[in-house]
């Protein structure tokens, strides 16, 4: 295994900042437009439940098909890869975001309204700070599925691990699989601790405890 | 000049069979402490929320100091009207300092102004500055929050306080702390008060004024001592009977 590794270091490393690029860009991507969706969402929550439930039709799509229905559109690679990746994390993103802005208590929001803060200000100053565990909950969710689903974009040229575990699943080759497994999971989990950590800070931080 | 006048105002929640205010009309001169008085539902809430424009009214005028504040922009009014309610709303990620900073805080006023300020405020509702600022709002009691409420609402030095039974979640001896001191700022500073209670005793003991409201109306507005003397209908009668407050108890002065 270590020896594998050693002899193809070139290849694996390559591939895995190339995944991590991916989902770094599709995080960014995916997390400015939930954020503007939510925020307009915020305004009209009549609207919020149908294009949750849209998004959540859209995530429930296999990421196959999706990728092939948009290649006539986009063409190969991450042109495609990188749209289909922000559509399927606008579910878990928006979910758990309006979950959080809307689910502060409504006294602090007449308070703040009360006192004369304008929607901006209500948004930024008490409903986000507030929101941040479900909004670092969705963070992390939407890192985790971004990196499997991410896998699945090497079929259509958008390289990253998952073009490893193709070539390993063609010519049976067992330790490319496996390494191309592993590394999948670091990024995951890298990524679910270091946002636990946050979550649980804020946590701390909403308690009253932080000092 | 009236502090507050309500011309004929009126509003219907959708839904509701009846209206919340029905064509009321007040005149509220500046400097008195007006209690509004009534059962639960005649639209306590409703009058005071007209006042800083968290409701419109359907139909009717409202002026603040002789302005129509229809022409004003609502979170500029706001930010010149203390606004204090029961569930007080201190936001839990802020310590004391920076509630009661808030509006300052967005007003960009300087530092040592907004600092000096809240010291002001906190030493005003009688909390030491150097042991509250720094706390979270979970660290205090149910009084002492109500005390950072006090004190948020009162820093920009507004002429008009909105007070929504801001004691009505607090037990009876810090109550009666609270409403003493509330008493003792408002005299202190001479401005508009007007203070929503559905406790007679709290209303006869803070208001220079009276309100007493019944289904969307005004039935009654003078001072105590003609309230009690002279209720306006059988309504108001039977309210001053069945809390058991007499006028003797309220020449006790203190004794209420
Ligand atoms: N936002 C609202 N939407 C619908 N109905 C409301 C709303 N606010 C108040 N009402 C109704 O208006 C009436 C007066 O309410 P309110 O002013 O809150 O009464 P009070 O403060 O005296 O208890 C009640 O019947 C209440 O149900
Ligand atoms: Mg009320």
């Amino acid at each position: 295994m270590i020896a594998y590794f050693m002899d193809h270091r070139d290849m694996l490393l390559g591939a895995f900042f190339e995944h991590l690029w991916l989902v770094c860009e599709t995080l960014f991507l995916s997390i400015v437009l939930a954020s503007i969706l939510s925020y307009i969402l915020l305004e009209h929550q009549k609207a919020s439940q149908t294009v949750i439930q849209v998004f959540g039709a859209i995530y429930s799509i296999p990421s196959l098909a999706l990728f092939a229905l948009l290649i006539p559109f986009f063409g190969l690679g991450n042109a495609t890869a990188i749209p289909v990746l922000v559509a399927y994390n606008q579910y878990l993103l928006i979910r758990n975001f309006m979950t959080g802005l809307t689910g502060v208590d409504a006294s602090l929001v007449e308070a703040a309204v009360g006192m004369g803060m304008n929607r901006r200000q209500v948004v930024t100053k008490v409903r986000i700070p507030l929101a941040m565990p479900a909004i670092l909950s969705g963070i992390r969710l939407s890192i985790i599925s971004t990196t499997g689903i991410a896998t699945i974009a090497a079929t259509i040229n958008a390289g990253g691990l998952g073009k490893i575990l193709l070539s390993g699943l063609r010519t049976m080759n067992e330790e490319k699989i496996a390494w191309g497994t592993i590394l999948c999971v670091v990024i995951a989990l890298a990524a679910d601790l270091l946002l636990k950590r946050f979550e649980r800070e804020n946590t701390l931080l909403l308690n009253g405890a932080g000092k | 000049m009236a502090a507050v006048t309500f011309k004929d105002v009126y509003k219907q929640f959708e839904g509701m069979g009846y209206p919340a205010l029905d064509h009321v009309n007040i005149e509220i001169a500046e400097g008195e402490f007006v209690t509004i008085l009534g059962s639960s539902g005649c639209g306590k809430t409703t009058f005071i929320k007209m006042i800083n424009r968290l409701y419109e009214p359907d139909a009717g005028e409202i002026l603040l100091f002789g302005k129509q504040i229809r022409d004003k922009d609502p979170v500029q009014l706001r930010r010149r009207i203390g606004y204090v309610i029961q569930q007080v709303g201190l936001f839990p990620h802020m310590t004391v300092g920076e509630n009661i900073a808030t509006i300052p805080h967005i007003l960009k006023w300087d530092k040592e102004r907004i600092n000096a300020q809240v010291d002001a405020m906190l030493l005003l509702v009688d909390l030491e500055p150097q042991e509250f600022k720094n706390r979270y709002p979970a660290q205090l009691s149910g009084g002492q929050q109500q005390r950072i409420g006090l004190a948020r609402a009162l820093i920009c030095d507004p002429r008009i306080m909105l007070l929504d039974e801001p004691f009505g979640a607090i037990d009876a001896i810090t109550r009666e702390n609270l409403q003493n001191e509330l008493k003792r700022i408002h005299t202190e500073s001479k401005k508009t008060y007007i203070f929503v209670t559905h406790d007679i005793r709290e209303a006869l003991k803070l208001g220079t004024k009276i309100m007493i409201m019944n289904q969307g109306q005004i039935l009654q507005y003078g001072t105590p001592e003609e309230v009690l003397a002279h209720p306006a209908d059988g309504f108001v009668e039977e309210l001053i009977q069945t809390s058991g407050v007499s006028e003797s108890l309220l020449k006790d002065g203190d004794g209420i």
